[in-house]
């Protein structure tokens, strides 16, 4: 069976890895609630988007 | 040739997928917004527009063809009616789309589907929460006190 003839060094892992990174997910203010949400999306805190309501009712 | 026809399949049969619109759509009509996927609120909205224009057309020839469409009589005739009056002046477009964020459990996106110029009165009712008669003593004295 076809087996690694050497332990990868600290440089080749490193150098796999340097495509790995995560990026943090496009967030932006919601202008009525302050709340982070996604661009184009429903502000899921205040179910608001571009000013007017458009999912569930306001906090009392 | 069916070249760049561009066709939503939703992994269903033909049977299914064309039952599944015909409900999304005889709702949409009724209660003037759904809520679903961003994948069936893109295609259901074809079909929307082809039925509103069926509605203003207005001939019984259409209405026929509605019907064999729309799962509901009621629905037919409010498009027929209400809904084709409100959109005389508008060429296509009938609908607006919301994209709302994931959906827990399979994060699929999801989407409001409303009709353009909609009326809020034809969103069903919202079921009050039942609060167990013990909490609800405090409440009313306190919307008694303010």
């Amino acid at each position: 069976m076809p087996v690694p003839k050497k332990r990868t060094s600290r440089s080749r892992r490193g150098m796999r890895r340097s495509h790995h990174a995560l990026r943090a997910p496009a967030a932006a203010a919601c202008p009525e609630c302050g709340s982070p949400v996604a661009p184009h999306r429903v502000c899921p805190a205040c179910g608001k988007y571009k000013g007017k309501q458009i999912i569930g009712q306001e906090e009392a | 040739m069916r070249h760049l026809t561009r066709k939503h399949t939703f992994g269903r049969p033909t049977g299914h997928r064309v039952a599944m619109l015909r409900n999304m759509i005889t709702s949409l009509l009724e209660y003037e917004r759904i809520v679903t996927t961003l994948a069936k609120a893109k295609e259901a909205r074809r079909f929307a527009d082809r039925m509103i224009t069926l509605g203003k057309k207005g001939t019984l020839a259409q209405r026929r063809r509605a019907l064999s469409f729309i799962r509901s009589k009621g629905v037919t005739h409010k498009l027929f009616t209400t809904l084709a009056e409100r959109y005389k002046e508008r060429n296509g477009g009938y609908t607006r789309i919301f994209k709302l964020g994931s959906r827990m459990g399979d994060a699929a996106p999801m989407a409001v589907l409303e009709l353009v110029d909609r009326d809020p009165a034809a969103a069903p009712k919202k079921r009050k929460k039942r609060v167990p008669a013990a909490e609800q003593q405090p409440a009313q004295q306190a919307a008694a006190a303010q």
